[in-house]
């Protein structure tokens, strides 16, 4: 088979406790494809933070195995940092680097991780800081940015580390309602290009606009797992559809 | 009360041969600050690995960061400069210990150390506060770019860290000043076993002690001013949290 058969992201049976009481993760199975974008949903608390931190090893999970790009997370030889650095994460509260400017946001890891000069890094930086429309901004720190210019710098942060794959959790939701249009914009011109995608939010607008798949989550189990088409349209879980209709009534 | 003021006295010659009286009490200064740069140079070095060791996820290791701190913050510092002076040389070989009781300059080095060690658990405790009061998201972020715990402590974490906690690391700078003149007990002639020595041999206990209030005050005072110039030069723009 070759590489570019097997799925970027695949997930088999992954269960995860956090207490021997309290199981966060049932037995959760489903695969990225290459350039697919999956838009994981479901109410708060039920999972899809640590559904996604599992996928480039942020949080261990007890039983079950992950395979990105077709290596085993839970290989004792597989090199965790090497292969986090190539997966983009992009968080809900940005967490950009509060002392260092943006354009040191967008070298650190370039040079630290990746061996990157400085020029190089910088040049890589500056383009995908133009590319998010923040190139003026390059020489400020991120205190002095909206919330939606430091989500959009985190996401340059991720893709100037060329990233295979790039995950995102709740990217928009701690932002004002007029600065989530300039966030989403870039991550739909992301997937439009092809970006490997999995993404955890609430807005379904993106969903019905980029989507391949939806996963629908509750109680740590993945409840749903279907095309968009089918998602949005076809008859669906009682949990899902009430979930929708709660969502998308606002 | 009996009592003869003698501003001059710090003009007349002191009796050890050693020049004036002022000479005397500069020259425990001298020691007083040297004390206290070694002393502060251990507290930072071994408080912040110890403050890192207590943040990681590892049980044996934060079991050892807290077991030091507590030994270091429990046991009175007077007490603490007696063990390492007094007892340490005695329960070590007898070569050893030999070794240290003759060691020049004892005095100095066991004062430093364990003043040192000493305030090291507060400034270990001050930077685990300050690890600790950073977003969870942060340490995430740098593992999520590939960073190294080790990396991510260095350029992401203690960075803030040390940024956040640098007023009351400065009150625990000017402890460590303080600290110092409990090992005038061990033999140290800092500023305050100096300013003992011309008391008794001058009966000028006023000026005597006049001097090293202000002494220690335009000391410690010097030592604030230094510590704000460099809170603003650190300062991140726009950073609203931490003040
Ligand atoms: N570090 C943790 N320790 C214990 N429980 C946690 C931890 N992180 C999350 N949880 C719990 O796990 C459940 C799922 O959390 P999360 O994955 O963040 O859900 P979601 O992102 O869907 O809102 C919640 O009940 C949450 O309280
Ligand atoms: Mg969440």
């Amino acid at each position: 088979m070759s590489a570019s058969a097997t799925p970027m992201i695949e997930m088999a049976a992954v269960s995860k406790w956090y207490s021997p009481q309290f199981q966060v993760l049932k037995d959760c199975t489903t695969s990225v494809d290459r350039g697919e974008v999956v838009v994981v949903c479901g109410p708060s608390g039920s999972g899809k933070s640590t559904l996604i931190k599992c996928v480039n090893a942020l949080e261990p999970f007890q039983a079950g195995t992950i395979r990105v790009d077709g290596i085993n997370l839970s290989d004792p030889g597989t090199n965790l940092p090497k292969l986090r650095a190539r997966i983009g994460m992009v968080f809900q509260h940005f967490e950009l680097f509060p002392h260092l400017k943006i354009t040191e946001n967008l070298c650190l890891a370039q040079e630290k991780v990746l061996g990157r000069s400085r020029e190089e890094a910088m040049a890589k930086g500056r383009a995908l800081l133009d590319r998010v429309g923040l190139a003026a901004h390059a020489e400020k720190f991120p205190g002095q940015l909206s919330g939606g210019q430091q989500q959009r710098v985190a996401i340059a942060r991720a893709l100037a580390m060329d990233p295979i794959a790039m995950l995102f959790d709740e990217p928009t939701s701690a932002l004002d309602p007029e600065m989530i249009t300039e966030v989403l914009d870039v991550m739909v011109e992301l997937a439009r290009e092809g970006m490997t995608m999995m993404v955890v939010t609430h807005e379904m607008g993106f969903a019905r606009k980029v989507a391949h798949r939806v996963i629908f989550m509750d109680q740590g189990e993945i409840i749903e797992d279907r095309s968009k088409d089918e998602f949005f349209g076809s008859p669906r879980s009682d949990r899902a559809q009430l979930f929708l209709s709660k969502i998308l009534s606002h | 009360m009996n009592y003869t003021w003698n501003w001059g006295i710090f003009w007349e010659l002191n009796p050890e041969g050693t020049g004036t009286y002022l000479d005397m009490l500069l020259m425990g200064l001298r020691w007083t600050l040297a004390t206290a740069a070694l002393a502060a140079l251990i507290a930072l070095v071994f408080g912040s690995i110890i403050g890192v060791i207590r943040t990681l996820p590892n049980r044996g290791l934060v079991l050892a960061g807290d077991a030091w701190v507590e030994f270091f913050r429990n046991i009175p510092l007077l007490v603490q400069l007696f063990l390492w002076y007094f007892v340490l040389p005695e329960l070590l070989p007898k070569a050893a210990g030999m070794w240290l009781k003759t060691l020049p300059n004892a005095s100095f080095w066991t004062g430093a150390i364990g003043v040192g060690l000493f305030m090291s658990s507060r400034v270990a405790e001050q930077v685990k506060a300050g690890i600790r009061s950073l977003p969870r998201g942060q340490s995430m972020a740098g593992t999520a770019l590939g960073l190294t715990t080790a990396q991510t402590y260095r350029y992401v974490l203690l960075p803030m860290a040390f940024r956040i906690i640098l007023p009351p690391l400065t009150s625990e700078l000017l402890n460590t000043v303080k600290n110092t003149s409990v090992a005038l007990t061990i033999g140290l002639m800092e500023l305050t076993a100096r300013t003992r020595a011309m008391q008794e041999y001058s009966f000028q206990v006023f000026e005597a002690f006049t001097a090293a209030t202000l002494i220690y005050l335009a000391l410690n005072a010097s030592l604030t001013f230094l510590m704000r110039r460099l809170e603003r030069a650190v300062a991140v723009p726009g950073y609203v949290t931490g003040k």
